[in-house]
């Protein structure tokens, strides 16, 4: 693996082989002040595939999710050690601006989090203030369609984002983090808060969206990174609360077949 | 998706880069703006301080109704004086009525030699301020004053702190030089007593009432929200109806000629009793609302566990809850109170402000409070006067002072409890 | 009562016990407890006096106002329209004494509200735990400073300072502009620490999603936190206002003595409040216009602060609602 050398113009790099890794992460240490929270991450990251993180509660599978674009940045005394490199590129480089990173690398959260204001205007935001050029209208339209949400929703564009419903908000939300057109977008527990019909329909999006999107998803649900993932990444806490990498591979063989111990026993449901 | 694409959607990398750029100065001349506000803030603090000290502390001009020189030839100064040319001063000089009051407090020849220069100075030499300067000009522009010497002749310069042991124990006095607090002291102190006994049982009851009896019905949701509206009543509302109620309705208790028999009160129901009942109704709503909070921060399961036993209600709340809220209900009490303390409006407008030199000897007496005697000092045009309030609002910030750091240190402590507990 | 909780709740279990042990008495029936009836029947009258409180300020100022109407010289449209307020001589138009109130609030609320919102912005979004550990307590000082002093402050170093600035020929000794402006410091803590806990109670969450789209912290503070506060800050808003409208005794020594109709914030102008501290302190005569006048205006008062209160919580009510 080699850095590549930052460059001002961090060039876009387009379409690639689904071989080539958008991410990679190399030997990743992130600490809260004194506190180390993950240790020694090494992965690799394929484009245009779901990759699902999984483990018990405290592993720091959303702490190294967060660290792929940089929402760490936002806790105070907050520190990463170690590369992440996106499409070769160092992003903890101190040239890089977190901003421009987070267009780039988009974010869906656990609970639905629509801003108060109208469902036109949750899409259209982000698009603006990143200075998009096309027609406004337009995005808005494509980026419903993608999230399924659109026909739904089309006669109430001007209505108040919180009147929808939960898991509504949460395709909302979906659709808003696509506006921005994203390569990579971050999915922590992104079903966790919604009945199990949405949930439906949102795993159904995910698996639509793997064909434009990277897709790394945080989940409790075993059954649910079994049914999306193609590539699922196991961690696992110490006796000091530090998470690890206990296991990374295809999505088949981490669940028929681990190679680990702990695997095995989270996965059947030993602990967790 | 493709970089063309890309470039469609937000312009070429150096559009974006562009772009960003603006993003990040807006973002730095804002966050520049909010510190400045910040700094805006401290200023204003400082600039307040700055003004009170600085008119506390300074030159004063004075000018010598007697100079010591006539008293004794060729002494410039009473301080040096000897004890014999003290007392021989002051058995000649002082009038004969002066002198009569002078030995009834104290015989002349039992006072120390600093307390004969201090008659001397106030009843014989008599200095008259003739313009007094700030800390500032004090020390950072002594050409001026010394030109205003070389113009005035026969007056001389000394360096005053306005606040000093006189001033807290003398009374009233309409030159500036022998003025005092004393009585404003006792008069705000009086108020507080009975703003404290008035206010506190009744807020803290009340409180209990709203959280631990009062069931969530319409007529309770209405008293609760007539509680937040009266706590925002403006002062001089609550003085009108102190005005109306205390003062003019209910004179015959409020001035004590009901109770003590006095036909003659010439406090007309402006009293002590009048200005702390005034208070107390100002402060009630405060202090509701903070016991409210004190009650809210009390675990339901200490409740649940006492109805658990068999304990009834009040049982229940006299043995646990408030034990259990004590120390924040003393809290915010603290901070009603010291909110009473400062208040100068309601007590104007029931008439406080008049020109009192006698101590207050009970709750019928008439009064005037350091606050009110800031306004009084304040309003008058003279320098001197100024130089007065400002050591009065000295001595009024640091009793203020002492009471919210009580309160701070209280709430310390039960933060450091819980902290234990947890 | 009063007993030790360990002891008192000892006795409870073996009374209770004993009596279930019982099987001719009725453990369980409804004991009349008149002892605990009464304590919360002295409870609700401590509630109720806050009642009684309003209704006396309603009763007393309905009362003598009407007094103050009812007199011949008197009349409801001469108090609403002219420009004169002049009781000695008979001139009772109160726009004067209301337009100077304005001018002070008005002046009060363009330094207080911008610097008091910023001073929140920065508290909330900006600042780490350490300055907020510094910053919170000066707030609160200056929170606690009484209003006197604040008058003390506005009379010998605002107004010096304005003369100082606009000329003393242009700044006369008592002016609205210097009285105004030191309200607003006096209004800033309120504005600060409300509008924080308005702008600390938008859920992070909204504040990490405007990050993930690629938002610059200013973008999310201004175009995302702040119009999901805006109910809890215009209520802080209106309350600050009705704070500035009320405020004494800063008007009493720096805004001047004696009603006058000016739009000049460099004049000196009476305000509602300052005219009845002046006209009280005085030992003003019951029964007199005078007496009955200050009434009047308390009544006036009482009304505007009174709505912009009510606003401001019903604004602030549906505020938390929505993020609850």
């Amino acid at each position: 693996m080699s850095v590549k050398a930052y460059e001002v113009n961090m060039p876009f790099v387009g379409a690639k082989s689904a071989e080539n890794p958008i991410i990679e992460m190399k030997d990743v240490d992130i600490y809260y002040g004194d506190f180390q929270a993950v240790k020694k991450i090494s992965m690799e990251i394929l484009e245009r595939h779901i990759t699902a993180f999984i483990g018990p509660s405290g592993c720091g599978k959303s702490t190294v999710l967060r660290s792929i674009n940089r929402m760490n940045d936002l806790i105070p005394n907050a520190r990463l050690e170690g590369y992440v490199l996106f499409n070769g590129y160092d992003l903890y480089d101190e040239r890089v601006d977190p901003v421009l990173i987070r267009r780039r690398i988009g974010m869906v959260f656990q609970k639905p989090n629509p801003f108060p204001k109208s469902i036109y205007e949750n899409i259209a935001w982000g698009a603006r203030i990143n200075g998009y050029k096309g027609d406004m209208d337009e995005l808005v339209q494509t980026s419903l369609q993608s999230a399924a949400l659109w026909d739904e929703v089309k006669d109430k564009l001007k209505k108040g984002a919180l009147q929808l419903s939960g898991g509504q908000q949460q395709r909302l939300c979906i659709a808003r983090a696509l506006a921005v057109f994203p390569e990579i977008i971050l999915m922590d527990e992104p079903a966790s808060a919604l009945d199990p019909i949405a949930t439906g329909r949102i795993e159904e999006l995910i698996l639509d969206l793997k064909t434009k999107y990277t897709i790394i998803i945080v989940t409790h649900n075993m059954g649910q990174a079994s049914r999306l993932s193609d590539y699922t990444a196991f961690f696992m806490v110490d006796e000091n609360r530090t998470g690890y990498l206990e296991e990374f591979g295809d999505t088949e063989q981490v669940f028929l077949n681990p190679r680990n111990k702990k695997t095995e026993e989270y996965i059947s449901g030993k602990f967790g | 998706m493709n970089s063309m694409n890309h470039v469609v959607q937000f312009g070429t990398e150096e559009d974006v880069q562009v772009l960003m750029e603006k993003r990040r100065h807006n973002g730095t001349l804002w966050q520049a703006v909010f510190m400045f506000s910040v700094s805006l803030a401290m200023l204003f603090l400082i600039m307040l301080i700055f003004s009170v000290v600085n008119t506390t502390f300074g030159y004063v001009v004075l000018v010598n109704e007697v100079e010591s020189s006539t008293l004794i030839a060729q002494k410039d100064s009473v301080s040096s004086f000897t004890r014999a040319e003290l007392e021989q001063v002051a058995f000649s000089r002082l009038s004969a009525g002066i002198l009569r009051r002078v030995e009834y407090e104290k015989p002349i020849a039992d006072r120390s030699d600093e307390e004969l220069i201090a008659l001397i100075e106030q009843y014989i030499i008599k200095p008259k301020v003739r313009k007094t300067w700030g800390l500032w000009d004090s020390l950072f522009n002594k050409i001026e004053i010394d030109r205003y010497m070389a113009e005035n002749e026969g007056s001389y310069a000394v360096f005053r702190s306005w606040v000093n042991s006189s001033f807290l124990v003398a009374d009233q006095s309409s030159d500036p030089l022998n003025a005092g607090i004393r009585t404003a002291l006792f008069g705000s102190l009086w108020i507080i007593l009975v703003t404290l006994v008035f206010a506190f049982p009744i807020g803290v009851g009340a409180a209990i009432y709203l959280e631990e009896y009062a069931k969530d019905n319409r007529f309770n949701r209405a008293l609760q929200l007539n509680i937040f509206n009266l706590s925002a009543v403006p002062s001089i509302i609550y003085g009108l109806l102190g005005l109306a109620v205390f003062v003019r309705a209910m004179e015959p208790i409020t001035s004590g000629a009901l109770i003590l028999g006095i036909e003659d009160s010439t406090a007309n129901g402006r009293t002590i009793l009048s200005g702390g009942l005034t208070l107390g109704l100002l402060v009630l709503p405060i202090i509701i609302i903070n016991t409210q909070e004190a009650l809210k921060a009390v675990p339901d399961s200490l409740r649940m566990s006492s109805y658990g036993v068999g304990a009834t209600k009040w049982q229940t709340v006299w043995n646990h809850v408030l034990p259990a809220s004590f120390d924040r209900i003393l809290t915010g009490t603290i901070l009603a109170l010291s909110r009473a303390f400062g208040e100068t409006a309601p007590l104007v407008v029931i008439g406080a402000s008049t020109f009192i030199s006698i101590d207050p000897s009970g709750i019928f007496s008439k009064f005037t409070t350091l606050p009110t005697q800031i306004y009084q000092w304040s309003a008058r045009p003279q320098g001197a006067y100024r130089n007065l309030a400002s050591a009065a609002i000295v001595c009024l910030l640091i009793l203020l002072l002492i009471m919210n750091s009580t309160a701070i240190y209280l709430r310390a402590r039960i933060n450091r409890k819980k902290r234990l507990e947890a | 009562m009063g007993c030790m909780p360990m002891t008192s709740s000892f006795v409870f279990l073996m009374r209770y016990s004993k009596r279930m042990m019982d099987p001719h008495k009725n453990s369980f029936r409804r004991k009349v407890r008149p002892h605990e009836r009464f304590i919360e029947i002295m409870l609700f009258f401590c509630a109720l006096l806050s009642i009684i409180i309003t209704v006396g300020i309603v009763v007393i100022l309905v009362k003598e106002s009407w007094l103050f109407f009812k007199n011949p010289q008197v009349t409801l449209k001469e108090f609403f329209t002219s420009k004169k307020w002049q009781p000695m001589i008979g001139d009772f138009g109160f726009l004067p004494l209301l337009n100077a109130t304005f001018t002070t609030s008005i002046i009060a609320m363009s330094l207080g509200v911008p610097i008091g919102l910023f001073v929140a912005i920065y508290l909330s979004e900006y600042a780490s735990e350490k300055t907020r550990a510094v910053l919170k307590p000066i707030l609160e000082i200056l929170a606690g400073i009484p209003s006197i002093v604040f008058g003390y402050f506005a009379l010998t170093f605002m107004t010096p300072l304005l003369r100082g600035i606009f000329n003393a020929e242009r700044v006369e000794i008592y002016n609205t502009a210097s009285a105004g402006l030191v309200i607003g410091i006096l209004v800033l803590p309120l504005i600060a620490t409300m509008a924080e806990d308005a702008i600390g109670a938008v859920p992070k969450e909204l504040r990490l999603a405007a990050y993930a789209l690629g938002s610059t912290k200013l973008e999310t503070v201004f175009q995302i936190v702040i119009p999901a506060a805006i109910s809890g800050i215009s209520a802080t808003f209106l309350l600050a206002f009705s704070r500035a409208i009320g405020e004494t005794m800063v008007v009493a020594l720096a805004a001047g003595a004696g009603p006058n109709f000016t739009y000049n914030p460099f004049r000196s102008a009476e305000t509602i409040t300052g005219y009845i501290v002046r006209i009280s302190g005085g030992d003003v005569s019951y029964n007199s216009i005078d007496y009955n006048s200050i009434f009047a205006l308390g009544l006036v008062l009482f009304i505007i602060t009174f709505a912009l209160n009510f606003i401001s919580r019903r604004i602030s009510e549906r505020f938390r609602q929505e993020y609850e």
